[in-house]
């Protein structure tokens, strides 16, 4: 099955970049390379192949090549593909909506609050709900941080407290106000059927019905979270992939000063 | 033994004495109280089973009536057998009556001692009975059809469904692995029951309930009988119902349990009280069943820095080896859990790790260790995810480990789908065959990184273990001397469910499994 170790196809197509017709790249401009692996729940043979590649075609390949097939239990057969796909997309008109704040270190940032807001930023966090992974918060919050960016705990203008996992949206709340929060930090590491969503959903409404919703800075975070996402549930921000506590801390400080401004 | 790192064994029986001490003052604490758990562990080993029409387990009704009259201190087998003497219910009947409202088994005439006595104990004895026939039956499959080398391979399923499970599961065996994890229900820990019945949904794995061991149990022996090879089954026998999933378990041929109070006071934030007098009780039956346990000092490292804190998870595992051998559970039964999980950016950190793991080897000969692949600096590339297990399979072979926990290509990203779990076997086979032998033929160098390193930790170790046993397990816990966390010993969930054991209080089941075959 390893006929496409060297390429014999013609490369016939148009090879300058056009970044509104934009494919993926392997070794040549708009060859369209993508790499892809998957299981079907069909017994192993010449058949299970031609599905598999019937099942490329499908998804826009062409010349579809199944470079690996393997029986993983009688029934189901695993596959590693190519295809060059014919499907572009349109780069100049993608609009993202980030997080609208500058990064700034822990020493900025604390310089940061120390000028423009003059006491301490009062932060919470907690992996809200049945999560039990402490992973994103504890990056976040201890302070010994994560992949050297160091965790709110060790900010001089930051009060953290990390309340730790399996909180109730109830227990975070009542602990806000206990604190007098100035900013929440939810995490939701792990999800299955969505159960993040509901639970982040949740807390907004907590903190609507407590009148508390505009008083505080409301962020989450986690690998399925996404700014745009945030904003949808009715955050403030949002924080996914390769964020880390500079991140987070810039963004709550400046919003913080814009809010205050806002009121003077 | 000898040494390949030139370990001071002096140093090591050091440690142990300390951690011996350690267990000692908390083994004081444990022996004068009973839970809410451990009593309807009881309920459960006198047949007590089912759940009333608002799904509430039995065993749930009797203690909980037991603890409303204020009378939980003298256990609910005293209460049960002085029924039985009673009114001549079965302890089963006796429940339902209970939960219809229509006996109050707090109110009956007190009977003597010796009549408590007799009539309890055949059924003591049938349930003793049950779970050697379970342990014989396990035995009986290691001698005729055989098991898997070690280090074992150790995989987990976690689809919410059992029945789905049970196709993943399959899949895995037909591939090679040899123990099957069943990954709980998010959340279940810290439910003050166990569910009931077959169960097909759930948040991140499936609930543990007697009903999903035993689907689960039998689908694995009709797959090992028929690829000929033992597949061991593992659950968790942690948060507030440990010794009664661990009697579950029992009953139904569980092998592997993890089974550590630690792991539940620090990341689960149990209240300390509650599960330490839970896992006594839990661990003694996991002994009598010849389950091994699994300890979860790993998680130490997913928190606190692998390489700055590798002391405090040998420090865990020299505690945890005391406190199971108070609770009778013998050498071989110990996975004592240990990780991989240094970050892959530092400089020579496959040497640090390979010191760590041949140093546990080393201190722990008989444990099947519990090896645990990387996860905190998994980051959704797959690609190098699959080499830092390659990495990570090279030292559990090297060092002989007992359980090897394999890493997914895709951890952090999905619970694992079925090719992940092919991929990741794939890997730890081909390592495994391929460098089968090195750890006989490569020494370390005398005063080189690994020894010394080695030598390091168990010193660190050492003055870890002096502090705590200056200030006794509970202090040392408040301050937060493992894996960062700080708990309060008044903290946590479950303290409501502890009381100080009173005059009447009986629990045979302890003198009768602790040690026994």
């Amino acid at each position: 099955m390893s006929g496409g170790l060297y390429s014999m196809q013609s490369k016939e197509f148009d090879k300058t970049l056009d970044l509104t017709k934009v494919k993926p790249y392997g070794d040549t401009m708009n060859d369209g390379k993508v790499q892809l692996s998957f299981t079907l729940p069909v017994p192993t043979g010449a058949e299970a192949v031609e599905a598999a590649r019937q099942f490329l075609k499908k998804m826009g390949f062409e010349n579809p090549q199944v470079v690996f097939y393997k029986e993983l239990m009688p029934g189901y057969t695993f596959f590693n593909c190519y295809g060059s796909t014919v499907y572009s997309v349109d780069y100049t008109t993608i609009y993202v909506p980030k997080v609208e704040s500058d990064i700034m270190d822990m020493h900025q940032t604390d310089d940061f609050i120390r000028e423009n807001i003059g006491r301490p930023l009062v932060v919470i966090g907690a992996s809200t709900g049945t999560d039990a992974h402490t992973v994103g918060i504890d990056a976040i919050m201890n302070m010994k941080g994560y992949a050297g960016h160091y965790g709110l705990e060790r900010y001089e203008m930051i009060d953290a407290y990390n309340l730790g996992s399996q909180v109730t949206n109830e227990d975070f709340i009542s602990k806000a106000i206990e604190l007098k929060a100035d900013a929440l930090l939810v995490s939701q590491t792990v999800t299955q059927k969505d159960v993040h969503i509901n639970n982040l959903i949740e807390l907004v409404e907590l903190l609507e019905a407590e009148g508390l919703r505009d008083k505080v800075i409301l962020s989450c975070g986690g690998p399925r979270i996404t700014h745009e996402l945030a904003k949808e549930l009715g955050y403030d921000a949002g924080f996914g992939m390769n964020t880390y506590a500079d991140d987070v801390a810039s963004y709550i400080a400046q919003e913080f000063h814009k809010r205050q401004s806002v009121k003077k | 033994m000898q040494s390949k790192l030139g370990l001071d064994f002096k140093r090591v029986e050091h440690a142990r004495k300390l951690s011996k001490s350690i267990a000692d003052d908390v083994q004081g604490f444990v022996v004068n109280y009973t839970t809410v758990s451990v009593e309807r562990t009881l309920c459960r080993l006198l047949g007590i089973d089912g759940t009333d029409e608002n799904q509430v387990p039995l065993p749930n009704i009797v203690v909980d009536e037991l603890k409303s009259k204020g009378v939980l201190n003298q256990g609910a087998l005293f209460y049960i057998a002085n029924t039985m003497a009673n009114t001549g219910f079965s302890p089963q009947q006796m429940a339902e009556k209970i939960s219809e409202g229509s006996i109050d088994i707090t109110k009956l005439p007190i009977v003597a001692k010796s009549e408590i006595d007799s009539i309890i104990k055949p059924v003591i004895n049938g349930s003793i009975e049950k779970i050697k026939a379970r342990r014989e039956r396990r035995e009986e499959y290691l001698k005729v059809i055989g098991e898997g080398p070690k280090p074992y391979l150790y995989v987990i399923v976690a689809t919410g469904n059992i029945y789905e499970d049970v196709v993943q599961a399959e899949a895995a065996a037909r591939q090679g692995a040899d123990v099957i994890a069943v990954i709980r229900t998010t959340g279940q820990s810290l439910l003050d029951y166990v569910p009931y019945g077959a169960t097909t949904e759930g948040f991140g794995g499936t609930f543990a309930t007697q009903e999903n061991f035993r689907i689960m149990r039998s689908a694995l022996d009709n797959v090992g009988e028929e690829i000929g090879r033992y597949i061991r089954l593992c659950n968790y026998c942690s948060g507030l119902c440990m010794p009664e999933i661990a009697v579950m378990g029992a009953f139904e041929g569980l092998d592997v349990m993890l089974n550590d109070a630690l792991y539940g006071i620090l990341f689960r934030d149990i209240n300390m009280q509650r599960t330490l007098v839970d896992q006594f009780f839990s661990r003694v039956i996991n002994g009598f069943a010849g389950v091994i346990i699994n300890t979860g000092e790993d998680n130490y490292l997913t928190t606190a820095d692998a390489f700055e804190e590798a002391h405090t998870v040998l420090a865990s595992d020299l505690i945890n080896e005391q406190l199971a051998l108070m609770a009778g559970l013998p050498e071989e039964q110990m996975g004592l859990g240990h990780a991989f999980e240094m970050t892959p950016d530092m400089e020579n950190g496959f040497l640090y790790e390979l010191a760590q793991a041949q140093m546990t080897r080393e201190i722990f000969p008989k444990a099947p260790l519990k090896y645990m692949p990387p996860t905190k600096f998994m980051t959704g590339n797959i690609f190098k995810g699959h080499i830092q297990d390659a990495l990570f399979n090279i030292i559990g072979i090297w060092t002989n480990q007992g359980i090897q926990l394999l890493g997914m290509p895709t951890e952090a990203i999905h619970t694992p789908f079925m090719a992940d779990r092919f991929l990741s076997i794939e890997n730890a086979k081909y390592i495994f065959g391929n460098m089968k032998n090195i750890g006989d033929e490569i020494e370390y160098k005398d005063g080189g990184i690994i020894k010394s390193r080695a030598k390091e930790v168990i010193e660190n170790a050492i003055s870890l273990l002096e502090k705590i046993d200056h200030e006794g397990l509970f202090s040392a816990l408040e301050k937060g001397i493992f894996g960062d966390v700080k708990r309060a010993k008044t903290g946590g969930k479950g303290l409501e469910g502890v009381v100080e054991k009173g005059n009447n209080y009986m629990n045979p089941f302890i003198n009768l499994m602790k040690g026994a075959k």
